[in-house]
């Protein structure tokens, strides 16, 4: 049999996609809808203009950045779920730094960069209370992280409510948008901001050569994968952790920064946008390897951006985007299982591998 | 507050908590038998639209359970055969299904959305409920509650005091040698998670059916409850009755916040909502310090008696998880 | 009951573990079955007690031919093993121990268990406490757990898996005692083996198993000589002590405690020179392994002082250790030695020297290439270090470590090695002693290995230790008495 690995894994990955689609589809018949409308809806809603694709790309850039930092953590083994917190951390930090700085007389750009700064500031510090927990309080992550998460999640209400409300009476709208020479600049007339494009590239491009290249990214995996023998070969196990923790808080906060500088243009409660739980989702879906995050994420992003008008056009929840990339990664962890399987029982033809 | 708004006001949070402890000791008997099932808090939520939808359509409280507990037990095998069957991770799994559960929730219950429909009727014990104090406290329920009651001690009994309570604890704790004793260790895993899914998924249909009965998506106030119960069973050391300690902690902590509103004003209500969260952490805190490695090296350099008072008392909060919780089995 | 296997075949990928072998073991007798490691013996007692499934064959019991698919199959049918590392739960108590496994009813019999357990315990002089927890017990009473157990449950013949490793000359005396009344009470008692001493003192008969086949069966008395050859095919030795010349002070140990929750050992002094090599013996959880860890910063000690090379390194870090030349070698290969998923090529650059930001995998390849050859590894650097045979996972830990060493700290350094690599390993180490003056400290529970190739000995007993012994004014005997008490002599009594 000379079935190729590349022939093979293609035909795995297209079967997990079908699977996925036939889940999907059952789950959109369940609610009387034609999947073949809402898919071609959800084409439609992604790339049906240069505005929608513009807005493709503005759901990329934040996702693509709370990707780029949970690798970081993923490589050293931990399940950084307070990416969310993480976030919602660096919105409020920029947030902070403008209101502070808005009316002084600093020039828009250093304004803006040090917002961002500081935005990335902020999601490192919750980050690293997360690693605090984990590493010295042996707290595991994925509690210590979810409960930060709900702790920012009320603390960017109780800012948005109380002291940094509008005029008048707080609302879920948010807070008073910033004058707007302190607006990220866009694309013509769209919302995309190269500057973010470029920051969101830019950081996959760092994690991949972390990862891939350097002694920093080697020792990070292996205290990932066994911290006692990482320990063992001399590596302070302890710094390695927090840095990884504190590194992806750091893309999270530019996540953050950038939903504030360049798309809302002022707090908002729901200013993460579920990007950390679906970066959380691409990762496992490209098996935490960076090389394949781009694509994914902008994947995802379409089909955040496309299924935003399903509830008008088919009267369907927006939720369906999620259905469908729960089942996209839920496909692939099974199948990846079934092929392993399918490899242990049929030796002599996965030597050809 | 008068002292019979104190009586309702706790028999209310006995009645709240519940739904908290079912899910609590389905978890604690899934992790018991060596399965982490991270899917939880979807699940409840899945759980809850699904049975109300049932519940519904048919009018039928009995089927809107038994659609609960159906779903619950279905997400958590699915959990099971992708560790035991297919080798993935529990954590990854568990997690993707408990995010999925939530917008197929919020997807297929948009319909269902702020819909009367029908709730457990209220089922005073006669006699007992006359009694001063107990009575209103604890025999002035539905018949959910008294089942919270009845499971919290049925668990125990089951897990510490019978022959396949103690395979149960054996298969977690050393599944290679619970096999050598004749203990089919996947098959029971199987039942396990099966068994504590369907008792998370019971949680579902008592919030909508019963706790905060009706759907109402994503303002139903039902997230975040399964990393509750995720966080209790560890709170309480894999023990049935002190996880259940610690949901009731929570009910109570839930309460105060609704009653102390009034005195807080500059508080959004959203803040005291989350204040069970930061206590979560705090309580992990107190229960795993003593398993971190610094606090180990740091006794070691005091002196010998204040190094064995504190390492008991630290001792005496700590819990160990079964040794091989989330550690596949292969037999042969 | 009457045991007999025939034509056994068992294959592991390519390995022929059970080669066609026929063995009849008779009841009330004790059966050796003796071999080295990987020679078969253990796989075919899994064959036989239900954990392998054999490929061909048949097994047949007082005649009857059986199948059986899982242990407990075996138990039903009367067949117990007792394995190594006994299987049992450490966090219970040894009465829910005991009683795991009772085939039926829901509730536990815990009255009944809690007699049975005493009694039998009593029938061979066993001391158990029903109350305890397994956890706090030694290994020799967990294997005394495991004997009643398995007879309270009604098992005929008896399987014992290299039992005296880990446990005191005294509970090697009374395992002895139990064994023989078994058999004379016409159960089945199968021994497995590697040391031939004890197939001399013990076995009523032994069948020798060598590369999968059964190679012979003999009698007593025993041609010792014979069953050698039989065992090796060849006679292999381990080559002459080597003495090497030793310089001055490396590590010392000033007046040193360390404790844990369940042992505490303290006023250990001791001088470890260039080139020296120091064998800690005594039974597992005595200690070893805390003074061991204590001396590699991994283990903060509670009083007593740590040099190393003139600097005192008290309470300072394994870090702070490696920096001055100290490394630390666990027995645990693939939990805590290597990274599990990274090759061969990785763990050189980890354990390699690092310039700059940026991995240079040109010089590292090379540098593997080196040392695979150097250290007859077999794999390539690409190989995932999981994937290499124990042997080579080993012959991987060494070459990892750096040249120039000062003080090399091992557990159990040839534990689950066949014969010829272990004497590879300790050529290896010996030559580091002599070319690098690297001094050496290590644990094991292989008596002869401790005896021939270090220079002094320090025997553990329940937390005391003693002096140093130097290795060539002892023998086997003498250090098994003293690991099991006897002719104990502490460094100094326990002071309040």
């Amino acid at each position: 049999m000379i079935t190729s690995r590349w022939t093979q894994s293609l035909l795995f990955v297209l079967l997990a996609i079908l699977v996925a689609l036939l889940f999907t589809s059952a789950v959109l018949l369940m609610a009387g809808a034609s999947p073949v409308a809402a898919y071609w809806y959800i084409l439609k809603g992604a790339f049906g203009s240069w505005t929608k694709i513009a807005d493709v790309a503005v759901a990329w850039v934040p996702l693509l950045l709370a990707t780029s930092g949970l690798l970081m953590t993923f490589a050293a083994g931990l399940w950084n779920i307070g990416i969310e917190g993480q976030i919602v951390l660096g919105a409020i930090f920029t947030t902070w730094v403008l209101r502070v700085l808005q009316h002084s007389t600093l020039s828009p750009a250093v304004i803006l960069f040090l917002a961002i700064a500081a935005g990335a500031i902020g999601g490192a510090l919750w980050a690293t209370l997360a690693g605090v927990l984990k590493v010295y309080g042996g707290v595991n992550e994925i509690f210590g992280g979810l409960g930060l998460d709900f702790v920012a999640v009320a603390l960017i209400l109780w800012l948005i409510f109380g002291p940094w409300k509008r005029p008048g009476i707080g609302s879920m709208s948010g807070t008073e948008p910033f004058p707007q020479q302190l607006w990220l600049p866009t694309l013509g007339q769209s919302r995309l901001s190269l500057w973010a494009l470029l920051l969101g590239l830019v950081s996959i491009g760092m994690v991949y050569f972390l990862l891939s290249g350097t002694y920093f990214g080697l020792k990070l995996k292996a205290v990932g994968k066994n911290p006692r023998a990482a320990y063992l070969l001399g590596i302070p196990t302890t710094r390695y952790l927090m840095s990884a923790f504190l590194l992806s808080g750091l893309f999270a906060g530019l996540a953050g920064a950038v939903q504030v500088t360049a798309v809302y243009h002022r707090l908002i409660p729901a200013i993460s946008s579920g990007y950390g739980w679906l970066g959380l989702m691409v990762s496992m879906l490209i098996n935490f390897q960076p090389a394949w995050a781009a694509p994914v994420t902008l994947f995802f992003a379409a089909l955040n951006i496309g299924s935003i008008q399903l509830p008008i056009v088919l009267k369907l929840d927006s939720s369906l985007s999620g259905v469908l990339q729960g089942a996209l990664v839920l496909s692939f962890l099974l199948m990846s299982g079934v092929r392993q399987r399918w490899a242990h029982r049929h030796p002599q033809e996965a030597e050809h591998e | 507050m008068s002292s019979h708004d104190l009586l309702i006001g706790l028999a209310g949070v006995l009645f709240a908590a519940a739904p908290v402890v079912f899910a609590t000791i389905g978890e604690t008997l899934t992790e018991r038998a060596g399965v982490i099932n991270l899917s939880v808090n979807g699940t409840i939520l899945l759980a809850a639209m699904s049975s109300f939808a049932v519940a519904v359509s048919t009018q039928s409280i009995v089927l809107g359970f038994a659609m609960g507990m159906l779903i619950g037990a279905a997400v958590a095998l699915l959990v099971a055969y992708s560790s035991i069957a297919l080798k993935q991770s529990q954590v990854a799994v568990g997690f993707v299904l408990t995010l999925m559960a939530r917008d197929l929730a919020y997807f297929l219950g948009n319909p269902y959305m702020g819909r009367q429909g029908p709730r457990v009727q209220h089922l005073p014990i006669p006699v007992l409920s006359k009694i001063p104090v107990v009575g209103p406290l604890f025999f002035n329920h539905d018949l959910l509650t008294y089942f919270s009651f009845v499971l919290i001690g049925l668990a125990w009994w089951w897990v510490f005091r019978t022959r396949p309570g103690l395979t149960l604890q054996a298969i977690g704790e050393r599944p290679a040698a619970a096999y050598a004793r004749g203990a089919a260790v996947n098959k029971l895993r199987y039942l396990y998670t099966a068994l504590g899914g369907a008792l998370v998924g019971l949680a579902g249909p008592t919030y909508s059916l019963s706790v905060k009965a009706g759907w109402k998506g994503t303002i139903s106030g039902l997230d975040g409850i399964g990393w509750i119960a995720l966080a209790l069973t560890i709170f309480g050391g894999w023990d049935p009755v002190r996880g259940a300690a610690g949901a009731y902690l929570f009910a109570l902590l839930q309460w105060l916040g609704l009653v102390l509103q009034p005195y807080l004003p500059n508080v959004p209500s959203q803040v005291l909502q989350v204040a069970p969260f930061p206590l979560m952490i705090l309580t992990l805190l107190l229960v795993n310090i003593g398993n971190a490695e610094w606090v180990e090296r740091t006794l070691a350099g005091l002196p010998p008696d204040a190094r064995r008072a504190i390492s008991k008392v630290l001792r005496w909060m700590q819990v160990v998880p079964p040794a091989s919780l989330g550690v596949p089995f292969e037999e042969e | 009951m009457e045991i007999q296997l025939r034509h056994i075949h068992k294959t592991f990928g390519p390995v022929h573990a059970n080669d066609d072998i026929t063995l009849t073991i008779p009841s009330g007798a004790i059966q050796g079955l003796l071999g080295e490691n990987g020679a078969g013996k253990s796989t075919l007692m899994k064959v036989l007690s239900g954990y392998f499934h054999p490929d061909a064959g048949e097994i047949l019991l007082d005649g009857q031919p059986v199948t059986i698919h899982s242990p407990a199959d075996a138990l039903r049918l009367g067949i117990g093993m007792l394995h190594q590392d006994p299987l049992d739960f450490p966090p219970m108590k040894v009465l829910d121990n005991f009683m795991v496994g009772y085939p039926k009813g829901l509730g536990l019999p815990r009255a009944e268990a809690r007699q049975a357990l005493l009694d039998l315990a009593a029938q061979f002089g066993f001391s158990l406490d029903p109350d305890a927890y397994v956890g706090s017990l030694t290994v020799g009473e967990r294997q005394q757990l495991e004997i009643v157990r398995l007879l309270w449950l009604g098992a005929k013949a008896l399987i014992f898996d290299e039992p005296t490793t880990g446990i005191s000359a005294q509970q090697k005396e009374k395992l002895f005692a139990a064994l023989r009344r078994l058999a004379a009470e016409g159960k089945t008692v199968i021994f497995v083996t590697h040391k031939l001493e004890e197939v001399e003192m013990l076995c009523d008969r032994v069948a020798v198993l060598r590369a999968g086949r059964l190679v012979g069966e003999a009698f007593p008395p025993y041609d010792l000589d014979q069953l050698v050859r039989m065992m090796f095919g060849k006679a292999v030795s381990k080559g002459e002590r080597v003495n090497t010349a030793l310089g001055k002070p490396v590590l010392e140990i000033k007046n040193l405690a360390v404790e844990d929750v369940r042992v505490r050992i303290q006023g250990v002094d001791l001088t470890v020179r260039e080139g020296e090599v120091i064998g800690l013996a005594g039974m597992e959880g005595s200690g070893q392994r805390h003074l061991l860890r204590a001396c590699a910063g991994l283990v903060r000690p509670v009083d007593g002082e740590i040099w190393i090379d003139g600097h005192n390194l008290t309470g300072k870090s394994y870090h702070e250790f490696m920096r001055r030349g100290v490394a630390y070698v666990p027995a645990a290969r693939l939990e805590e030695g290597l990274v599990p998923t990274l090759t061969l090529l990785e763990h050189m650059i980890l354990a390699g020297e690092q310039k700059g930001l940026i991995i240079d995998r040109q010089a590292a390849l090379q540098r593997t290439h080196e040392r695979i050859q150097t250290f007859s590894i077999r794999g390539r650097p690409h190989s995932p270090i999981e994937s290499l045979s124990g042997g080579n996972q080993q012959r991987a830990l060494l070459a990892l470590l750096r040249p120039g060493l000062r003080l090399l700290l091992m557990e159990h350094p040839t534990r689950g090695l066949d014969m010829e690599s272990a004497i590879w390993v300790w050529d290896t180490l010996k030559r580091r002693c002599r070319e690098e003056r690297t001094a050496i400290f290590f644990m094991s529970s292989d008596l002869e290995e401790i005896l021939h190739y270090s220079d002094r000995i320090l025997v553990f007993f329940s937390g005391q230790v003693s002096e140093p012994i130097p290795a060539q004014e002892t023998d086997v005997e003498h250090l098994g008495q003293l690991i099991g008490g006897r002719g104990f002599q502490p460094v100094q009594e326990a002071t309040p």
